[in-house]
């Protein structure tokens, strides 16, 4: 048996892929998710081997979703963005579905993804890095903190710090985990606003009141809340640049 | 004889050159500047030159034996040549100036023809902005409820279909009236609901009497539109979004609210909630900035439109 998850915040595009799976014996719905909240909770509890998610939704997008879902399964998207929004994630190999689509079509995508079963969608990671750079979630970062969802507007982060596999988000709040690379932020982030300035800083150039030298080549930059972050010697220029010294 | 002859050949070669430098400067004038009275100052004297050797040449053929009169002619060039030049001169100077000012006035006629264009497309614009993806999610909704419920699907498409028409009738009307704009609007709305089920609700009132007041096209659209998108996206659960309207100080008052997340958005900087381009849009009317107000309380957002009614509604653009 081959489980299924629909997430899409309108329920007559469920009843649609409900319908269309009518095709497909072999794959069970586990659930239909209202938002990425309940979808979250959903791949957590089936861990399906394929999700159909929509992509605009209530307070977190389906890719926001993604970032935050641990055992990554197979997603088909279903979305009427216009076309051109979405060619970006071609290159991804991850099948997406323009609303309206026909029985057709949707077969087409799930066969596709039937034939190749067992191979891992590595490249959903990829996918998530572009999808974060586009102007639909590039001005917030999206976290769990104790099984919730909390959203961070990108103005409030302070600096990112490396932290084995996973970057710690400092803010006035307190500090968060996120399971993501430093070059994922590098990318995602508008480097007007943050600067890696050390193999394991990225700053927010606001937030910025004071550099010090510090050690030998090395300079040490003082936040407004006073906390201290290192910048490294490759790092010093691209934080000048950014202060406009 | 000789008197009416000479002053007829003066004054005929003399109008001649004023014709001839006033012609001169409607096609060519100097741009501003040093040469622009230099210019007509140097046309003049040639031709002043020119009227007075061609007087001297047509009155000395014509009464080559009068030795006196030619004697006489011959002295008067100076005087002849210098009246002659300040009076081409003078007419040169008037023409340029009048054709300046013709000049002028042409080119702030254009300039104002060039902004009526530029408002109006620009107008167009704002007015025009049917978001293809509430049509495709529309669509998408119509697919699935043909299995479903067939009965539904055929309202949404004729309810789709007012709609589509509507707005496109809206684009060569200037006014319409409160209601007409409401029912609009309404349809909007219902489709909405079906897309979105049980999650949202509407209120749509008027005032009593306000049934013929009359208000730009189009205006509410986009505010109604920001209402749903900030309350079905920013929130999860049920949203409920109202539109009122009223007479208030001469003008007509409409207030859209919705609920919306306040951490997620911060509506108090600027217009916020994309509100900008009505904000345009009625500058561009009204040339007044004062008329869209935006208020956040709790998780509730109001945006109010004033409309002022102008005396002279069908020409009012």
């Amino acid at each position: 048996m081959i489980k299924a998850v629909i997430i899409d915040d309108e329920p007559l595009a469920r009843e649609v892929v409900k319908e269309y799976l009518l095709n497909f014996p072999q794959i069970q719905i586990m659930q239909e998710c209202n938002d990425g909240f309940e979808g979250l909770k959903a791949i957590q509890q089936h861990q399906p081997d394929i999700v159909f998610l929509d992509i605009q939704m209530p307070k977190i997008t389906g890719f926001e979703m993604l970032e935050l879902v641990e055992n990554m399964p197979a997603v088909i998207f279903t979305t009427a963005f216009e076309e051109h929004a979405i060619r970006a994630f071609e290159v991804h190999a991850i099948d997406y579905l323009l609303k309206p689509f026909s029985s057709d079509r949707f077969d087409k995508a799930v066969q596709k993804w039937l034939d190749h079963f067992h191979t891992p969608s590595a490249n959903t990671e990829a996918l998530l890095e572009t999808a974060a750079s586009t102007p639909l979630q590039s001005n917030r970062v999206v976290i769990k903190l104790n099984g919730k969802i909390k959203i961070i507007p990108v103005q409030d982060i302070h600096y990112i710090e490396a932290a084995d596999d996973y970057v710690k988000i400092v803010t006035a709040e307190g500090s968060f985990l996120k399971n993501k690379t430093m070059s994922f932020f590098e990318k995602m982030l508008d480097p007007q606003q943050f600067t890696r300035v050390h193999r394991s800083y990225i700053l927010n150039v606001n937030q910025v009141t004071r550099i010090d030298p510090y050690e030998k080549e090395n300079h040490l930059a003082i936040l407004r809340s006073g906390a201290r972050v290192l910048v490294s010697k490759t790092g010093y220029p691209r934080l000048k640049a950014a202060l406009g010294l | 004889m000789q008197s009416i002859t000479d002053s007829s050949v003066h004054v005929i070669l003399l109008g001649a050159a004023g014709i001839v430098i006033s012609h001169n400067v409607a096609y060519y004038r100097p741009a501003d500047g040093k040469m622009k009275f230099g210019y007509v100052a140097v046309v003049s004297f040639a031709l002043s030159v020119l009227w007075v050797c061609l007087s001297r040449w047509i009155l000395v053929s014509a009464f080559p034996s009068e030795l006196q009169y030619i004697n006489w002619l011959n002295n008067a060039i100076p005087i002849h040549a210098f009246v002659g030049w300040m009076l081409i001169a003078s007419i040169g100077f008037r023409s340029q100036m009048w054709y300046d000012a013709a000049d002028q006035q042409e080119s702030l006629q254009r300039k104002e023809a060039t902004e009526k264009i530029v408002r109006e497309a620009e107008l167009f614009k704002l007015r025009q902005q049917l978001q293809p993806h509430f049509l495709f999610n529309s669509l998408n909704s119509i697919n699935a409820l043909i299995m479903l419920r067939p009965k539904e699907a055929r309202e949404m498409v004729l309810k789709l279909s007012d709609f589509l028409r509507g707005s496109l009738k809206r684009e060569d009307e200037q006014w319409i009236t409160l209601t007409e704009e409401l029912k609009y609007l309404q349809l909007y709305l219902d489709i909405e609901k079906v897309r979105f089920g049980h999650r949202l609700t509407t209120n749509v009132t008027q005032e009593e009497g306000l049934e013929n007041v009359m208000m730009p096209p189009m205006l509410l659209q986009p505010v109604v539109e920001n209402a749903i998108k900030f309350g079905l996206y920013d929130t999860t659960g049920d949203i409920a979004i109202s539109i009122r309207s009223w007479w208030q100080d001469n003008m007509l008052y409409i207030a859209i609210q919705n609920p919306f997340d306040n951490e997620l958005q911060q509506p108090n900087k600027g217009t916020g909630f994309g509100l900008s381009s009505i904000q345009r849009r009625l500058y561009l009317l009204f040339a007044r900035q004062d008329l869209l107000e935006t208020a956040a309380n709790q998780n509730i957002f109001t945006t109010i439109i004033k409309v002022p009614q102008a005396h002279d509604k069908s020409s009012h653009n």
